[in-house]
Formats: C-alpha cells, structure tokens, sequence
C-alpha cells in the first residue's frame, strides 16, 4: 500500500519528536528511517501503527485518512524492538493471536488458523517450536516468531522497531539478508527504524535520515552516502573527516591550507568541508601533511596523517602510491563537499 | 572478598542461630500452641460446643460475607489503580500512590472512625441516609466498607511495580494485532499478572478477615448480627469462655496457617517468572 505522511507534528512535553514530518512510502518499498536516538524515528513509526497521536498532520493510507482509525484497524504489522511476545503463550498461540481476535464473522476455523501458522513457522523456519514458550528460544528465533505473529494477520505495511537490535552480531548479518529476501517474496511495503547506517545502507530501498524530529533527506543508499544533503547526514552515514573552508564565488578554500580548493554549489562564506577517508588523495611531494603510521587492513592501507593540529585517517589502495611513516606529502580534497555553518542543506547544483 | 563479612567464630554464628530460633519458638510458635491447646483443653466437645452456638456461627458466616465482598472489590479496584498508575504518566501520579498507602499508615480505629464521622447518627450523611432507612453505622455495610478501606493497599501495591516492570509493549501488540481492549486485557494483561493478583488477594483476603480496629469501631458489638470472628473472638475472652474464644482464635490461625502455605507456593511461582523478561 502507498502511505503519504503529511505535515507530521508531534511534541511530548514541549519537545518537538516530529516537526513537519512528510513522505511518500511507495507500495512494495523498503524504507529505513535511520537516526541518533531522539531523532523521532521511533516515534515515526508508532504514529504509522497508530500507538501515538499527531498533534497535526496527517497519515493517508492508500488514499484514506487514519486520523479517526485506531491501531487495532489498521492492519499494520508491528514488530517490536524488544519483541513484545506474549510471555505465556505458547508460540503457536502468540502468532495464531491476530487469527484468533477477530470478529467472529471474519475469522478463520481453528483447523485454517492451525494450518496457517505452521505455514508461516516454516517459512520463519521455526516450523518445530510452535508449543515452546517465548523465554525458552534464542533471540533470533524471537525475532523471527515476533515477525511471524506480524505477517499473521496480513498487513498491508510492516514496521520493525530495530529489528535486530537485541542480537549479537553474527545472527544480525545473517537475519538481514534473510529479511530482505522475505520482504521482496512476500510483496511487503516494510519501513524499519535503525541506527546502525550499514544496516540501512545493506538493506533499505530508500532512507529517510532523521534528525531532532525532521527528514533531513531521503534517497536510495547509494545517493545519501555518496550526496549527502547535509553535513548532519555526511558524518552520521559513515566515517567523515572535517575541514573548515572559507567560500568565494564556488570555490571552497580549506583555510590553513594554501592552495587546497574545490568547488561547491554553496553559497559564499564561511563553511565546512566533509570527506570521507577513502576519498582524501595523497600526493608524492612536499607538502603540509605528515604521515604518523601506516597500517594494512587487507585491501587498504590505513594512514594517520597529523596537518597542524588536525588529525586524521586515510584510507588507501594498496594500489596507488602511498607515503611512508614519518613522510610528508600533499593532499587532494577535491572530491570533499562543503556544507554552511548553519546546518542547513545545500542546494545540489 | 565478601568472605571476610562473614569470617565469624562458629560459636558466634550458633549462638546468633540460636537467638533467632528461640525468638521465633518465643514469639511466633508458642502462641500458636497455645490458641491450639486451650481451644482442645476440653477436648473435642469444647470445640463442637462452640461451633453449636447461633452467635459463633453467625460470626463466622458475618466474616465471611464481609471478606467475599470487600476483597473482590479491592481486587478490581486494585487492577484498576495499579493499570493507569503502572502504564500512564499523569499529574497527581505519585500523589495517588501515596493515597493508596494511606490506609497501611493511618490507625485503624481511625479507619473506622472516618466512616463513624461520615455515616453514624450525628455524621455528615447519616441523617439523610437513615431517614432513607438505610443503616451503614453499626450494621453491615459499615463493617464492610471499614474492612474494604483498611486492605485497599494490598492489591494495588503488589500490582504496581509488576505492570511497571512489564511495561505496555505485550498490549500495544495486541492493539497492533488487532485485539480490542477488553481482548488485551483478558488475553494479555491479566494472564501476566495472574499471580501477583493472586498474592496480593490472599494477603488482602487474610487481612480482611482478620481484622479488628477499624471493625471494632463501626461494628456495635451487636451478637448475632455484627460481630466478626476477631469481634466474637474478644467478646467470648471477656466473658471467660476461654474455649470458645480459642476455638473461634484456632479457626482463624488455621486460616493465617493455610495463607502462609499458599503465600509460599505463589512466592515461588512469582520468582520463577521474576526473571528477565523475554
């Protein structure tokens, strides 16, 4: 289904969670909303589910306003971040739940409500635990039952509250490429909520970045990483190194580096200038940065250069030339972004 | 090391063993066997006697209909209260559960007192209420709304940090998943707090039968008709019918007896389930 966030506010005692929050989820789409915690993106999310109230604005649905619809009619599957299984329910019982609420009228016999939750057991493959108890499975099964009692009921839209926040590492590798399969096979429009930036750039079709309450931008992974629209999302989305810069007529100078400049569609005055360290040049020569260590990390090297008082990190090819310890050597930043002071995004040209 | 707390002489820690056993023999044990052997000094006719007496009986029968009044009311009030105050943030929040408290703290001949002030001849509604013909003061309904006010905490305050600790998530999925309110709280609220229910109406239920001060004060000491067992307990004890006052005494220790035994197994129960929660 299509969900349009109109002109979302909402404020818990004065603080603005969401401040004029609007979206289009396209039907089939996979959406991140990623965040630092406060970010609302949580907050989003409940407001979807209908477990929040908007103080204005609007979620439509497929063209139909839920403002007067309570969570229990929405039909949105819901998993929770720390799962929220019904602890003295078997498993069975907790995904059979949704089935087994419903009016009289449109609920299934108790032989298709059986049939259909060892159906999605085994598509969760956890076709075997339906008569455990919650507290007797591993996380990751959890989260997989947590998921199945969700997709229960059939919902048009999916949300997931950091949905492997609670697991160790190597189960939240695998869980993802597994959930994204599960979306595209199942036809789902899925929003998820995350703060770690490599799962939302690995899964989502799009992510929404949040900040204090507003969409700071929304694009495919590939353009927030690598365009991001605002300083705020350069440094959340990955490893950034910041240099002050000074704009006249597009060009940003790197100030206390004569010479390093590169031009910007922002507008003149002071600014920042971002870089990813994998995109800062190192030039054979005489110049003002030192090299302090170098390390291999497989493919790339990893280099501490001090520049004044600035230090940073910079990674290499091992195929390109690269300086020693203790050299010195030029920069390139010609593929830094300069952003103003004031946070505001710039205008891409 | 924590060790060294503990490092004391083994005599020390026999001789302190043994204080605490001879307290609890001392204080808990013996009168126990005391109520026990006074009610059977005359052997068992003593106790049938007692239990052949219309007063005694109607005792039993008042406290019981007063208790199967009062804790089903406080059990409901009691979810109630602990519901908005463990799952909502609202001005007057704490304010409230120091209110529920109140009755653990106030004197119970204050407890009673209040409602003699409120309801008796010379009270606030008592004139139009008896001109309704209707008697609280001295009558049933006094003893049952004494009895109500003075265990109101005990629900409630065993239920208040449990629904805290449990959080709104269980029932917000619910929601999600399409149940309506009172589906949420059949199938998801109330089968998490079974037991804590459970304890907190059997300390209520003890409580309700066994108490004596704010009882005392709206009863009347009328026999036959508003004396409850710790009531007729002391009526029979002034009278120096020490057979009948053990007796009823023996019925109700046997009743403290079997909450303790039923304390213990839902104690048990509660830790069991006490651990992290999913």
């Amino acid at each position: 289904m299509t969900v349009e966030l109109r002109g979302l506010r909402k404020s818990f005692g004065g603080v603005a969670a969401l401040d004029d929050v609007s979206l289009t989820i396209e039907r089939g789409e996979f959406l991140a909303l990623l965040g630092p915690s406060g970010s609302g993106k949580t907050t989003l999310l409940r407001v979807l589910a209908g477990l929040e109230f908007l103080d204005t604005g609007d979620v439509v649905i497929d063209g139909r306003s839920m403002q007067s619809v309570p969570a229990r009619e929405r039909g949105v599957g819901f998993v929770f971040q720390h799962y929220a299984l019904f602890r003295h329910m078997t498993i069975a019982r907790n995904v059979a739940f949704g089935l087994e609420v419903m009016p009289r009228g449109r609920r299934p016999s108790a032989d298709d409500i059986r049939r259909r939750v060892q159906s999605l057991l085994e598509l969760m493959q956890i076709g075997e635990l339906g008569s455990r108890y919650p507290d007797q499975v591993s996380g990751g099964q959890r989260q997989r039952v947590a998921l199945a009692r969700a997709l229960a009921i059939e919902p048009g839209l999916l949300l997931l509250d950091e949905p492997f926040g609670a697991l160790d590492a190597r189960v939240r590798k695998s869980l993802r490429i597994w959930l994204r399969e599960l979306h595209d096979r199942m036809k789902l429009t899925s929003v998820f909520v995350t703060h770690d930036q490599a799962e939302a750039l690995e899964m989502a079709d799009r992510i929404a970045v949040m900040r204090a309450g507003r969409i700071e931008q929304v694009a495919a992974p590939d353009r927030v990483y690598g365009e991001p629209a605002s300083a705020f999302v350069h440094e959340f989305l990955g490893e950034s190194v910041r240099f002050q810069c000074r704009i006249t007529d597009g060009q940003a100078h790197v100030v206390g580096l004569p010479g390093v400049a590169f031009s910007t569609p922002c507008p003149s005055g002071p600014a920042i200038a971002l870089i990813r360290p994998h995109e800062i040049g190192l030039r054979p020569g005489v110049g003002p940065a030192r090299v302090v260590s170098r390390h291999t990390t497989g493919a790339l090297y990893r280099i501490r250069i001090t520049l004044g008082d600035l230090a940073f990190e910079v990674l290499s090819p091992e195929a390109v030339w690269t300086p020693y310890e203790g050299q010195t050597c030029g920069l390139d930043l010609s593929r830094a972004r300069a952003y103003p002071i004031d946070g505001q995004p710039a205008k891409s040209g | 090391m924590n060790q060294a707390a503990t490092r004391e002489a083994p005599a020390t820690r026999a001789a302190l063993t043994a204080l605490a056993i001879l307290l609890l023999v001392a204080l808990l044990l013996l009168p126990l066997v005391v109520v026990f052997t006074e009610a059977l000094q005359h052997g068992l006719d003593g106790v049938f006697e007692t239990f052949a007496d219309p007063d005694a009986l109607a005792s039993i029968r008042l406290t019981l209909l007063v208790a199967a009044v009062s804790v089903p009311l406080n059990a409901v009030c009691g979810v109630a209260a602990a519901w908005c105050i463990g799952r909502f943030r609202f001005p007057g929040r704490g304010m409230l559960v120091t209110l529920i408290e109140l009755p653990l703290t106030v004197s119970p001949v204050i407890s009673g007192l209040v409602w003699v002030l409120l309801f008796g001849a010379n009270g606030w509604f008592g004139p139009a209420l008896s001109h309704a013909g209707i008697q609280v003061v001295f009558a049933v309904p006094g003893l049952i709304l004494a009895t109500t006010f003075v265990t109101f905490p005990f629900v409630a305050r065993i239920l208040i940090p449990l629904m805290e600790q449990q959080g709104v998530a269980e029932e917000e999925a619910a929601l999600t998943l399409g149940a309506t309110g009172w589906q949420t709280f059949w199938h998801v609220t109330l089968p998490n707090i079974r037991w804590g229910l459970l304890y907190g109406v059997l300390l209520c239920n003890a409580r309700a039968m066994g108490e004596f001060g704010a009882v005392s004060v709206v009863s009347g000491h009328i026999r036959g008709q508003t004396m409850t067992m710790p009531l007729q307990i002391e009526a029979l004890f002034n009278d120096y019918d020490w057979v009948s006052a053990f007796t009823i005494a023996g019925l109700l220790s046997l009743l403290a007896l079997l909450t303790l035994a039923v304390k213990a197994v839902l104690e048990w129960r509660l830790g069991e389930r006490a651990g992290p929660l999913l």
